[in-house]
């Protein structure tokens, strides 16, 4: 999260907390979040997209052999560890 | 009444008088829940839809958590809307007031002033409302059906108004003004779509430009929402009073924040909301015969609170007597005790001032005990000390 001094104040946001242009979600790296980083063993994955489907962020990105995890929004559930059959996702502490 | 005005007198009671006025503002949307003693405005609001009197969307809804709800969606989509309730059904609401104001959405709603349960009572007072004031709609109290009628009209001005941007309670006090009937003079249609014209939203849902209303705020941002809630509060006076002005052009009845009675050169006053300043105003006329130098200050506009016209009456009395028509359990003071008290404090005012409790649960409150109110405050005035600073009046012991 950046620091409070960098946000809009009350005077500049719109009324009633309105988002008023679409995508702004998209903003918010929720990725701050984590405790827990997933860490890819490539060769062990077999692009099953097991964990693509039980995302629920979607931080798995697709990619042409492997998966790769989108930082910027990985809260860092562990899902994708639990659910990866080859148990090719290890849960690692954030430092 | 200004010359110029010429207004059809109506018989109605006070319900009537508020479903009128909501006819007259051609309301897009109203959605409610009957509930004694606002019912009348609601079967007469549906007599109209039903007759083809009004084009309104009249939304028949399962509860008042629901009419409030679906009046906030209605406001978002930039619809005018109208709605009214009393006591448990404004209870009921609680949660959607927090919606209706922090969302930004203007709404008139009637609140038609009655005690809230347990012991179950149909009758009139203040909890309801008091039980709600922290809910960031401006309050608005009417003391007879004609003020009734007035504020409701305005109401819709003032809460649409971009500065302003917010939902609106008119308080009428239940089945004294609610259900007695009385002359109400009425402006013409054609004046009063004039005056209250067509609403233009400042934001509205709208798939041609998509916008999220209701988001989550997070400990980063819900401050700055609430801030802006005080600025919007902090602009309403302003623009009432710009609406009563204008109001007055096609009324000749002028409205402000309060209404002074005979203050100017009092010793001392009554402070009161609603139907009971008339019987004050009654007694403090009849003691001045007597030479006694009384008044009445009657609030109009309880929120927002007219702390510098309440502190400017304040400084030329020497004693007031504030009427809390409710009870606030375990406090020093009544609700607008307490506001007068805080009025006191920051206005450096040294009035002195006492709270009587009185006509709760529709409780009459009569003449010769308002005149026991205005004795104790003279008594009071003339340097007695303030043996009671709270006490009920018209309570068997």
């Amino acid at each position: 999260m950046s620091a409070e001094e960098d946000k809009p104040g009350w005077t500049s946001l719109a009324m009633g907390a309105v988002l008023v242009t679409p995508g702004s979600a998209v903003r918010n790296k929720t990725g701050t979040w984590r405790l827990k980083r997933p860490i890819l063993d490539p060769k062990k994955c077999t692009n099953c997209l097991i964990c693509w489907i039980y995302c629920p962020e979607p931080a798995i990105v697709r990619g042409a052999e492997t998966v790769e995890f989108n930082y910027d929004y990985c809260k860092g559930c562990g899902i994708c560890a639990v659910e990866c059959p080859l148990k090719a996702v290890s849960m690692t502490e954030e430092t | 009444m200004t010359k110029a005005v010429s207004q059809q007198i109506v018989g109605m009671n006070g319900d009537e008088a508020v479903a009128f006025a909501a006819k007259q503002a051609n309301v897009d949307v109203v959605a409610a829940y009957p509930i004694t003693p606002q019912t009348i405005i609601v079967e007469r609001f549906s007599d109209y839809v039903a007759n083809g009197e009004v084009d309104t969307q009249f939304v028949c809804v399962e509860s008042e958590h629901s009419a409030l709800s679906a009046c906030v969606g209605s406001s978002l989509a930039g619809s005018r809307v109208f709605t009214a309730t009393s006591s448990q059904g404004l209870a009921l609401m609680h949660e959607a007031l927090y919606l209706a104001s922090g969302l930004r959405t203007p709404i008139v709603m009637a609140v038609v002033n009655r005690a809230l349960s347990a012991p179950i009572n149909i009758h009139n007072d203040h909890s309801d409302m008091m039980g709600s004031r922290d809910c960031g709609w401006i309050q608005l109290y009417a003391e007879n059906a004609q003020e009734a009628y007035d504020l409701t009209l305005q109401a819709f001005r003032i809460g649409e108004d971009h500065s302003v941007s917010l939902p609106v309670t008119v308080n009428l006090d239940g089945f004294t003004i609610s259900h007695a009937m009385e002359g109400v003079a009425v402006i013409d249609d054609d004046q009063v779509c004039k005056f209250v014209g067509k609403r233009e939203p400042v934001y509205k849902l709208d798939p041609a430009k998509p916008m999220t209303f209701g988001p989550l705020t997070l400990p980063d941002y819900y401050s700055e929402f609430k801030r802006q809630q005080v600025d919007a509060m902090n602009s309403a006076p302003a623009v009432i009073r710009a609406v009563a002005n204008e109001f007055k052009k096609i009324s000749g009845r002028q409205y402000s924040d309060i209404s002074a009675f005979n203050v100017e050169d009092a010793d001392a006053a009554i402070i009161c909301l609603g139907s009971i300043a008339g019987t004050a105003r009654t007694v403090a006329a009849r003691l001045r015969q007597k030479g006694k130098r009384v008044g009445v200050i009657k609030i109009w506009q309880y929120r927002p609170f007219p702390t510098i016209e309440i502190a400017r009456l304040l400084s030329n009395l020497k004693c007031v007597g504030v009427i809390d028509r409710a009870v606030s359990f375990g406090a020093p003071y009544g609700a607008m005790c307490s506001d007068i008290a805080s009025t006191k404090e920051l206005t450096g005012i040294k009035t002195k001032i006492f709270n009587v409790i009185c006509g709760l649960g529709g409780r009459d409150v009569k003449p010769t005990e308002i005149e026991g109110i205005f004795e104790k405050a003279l008594a009071y005035a003339n340097g007695e000390p303030i043996d009671e600073p709270v006490s009920f009046v018209g309570v068997r012991a």
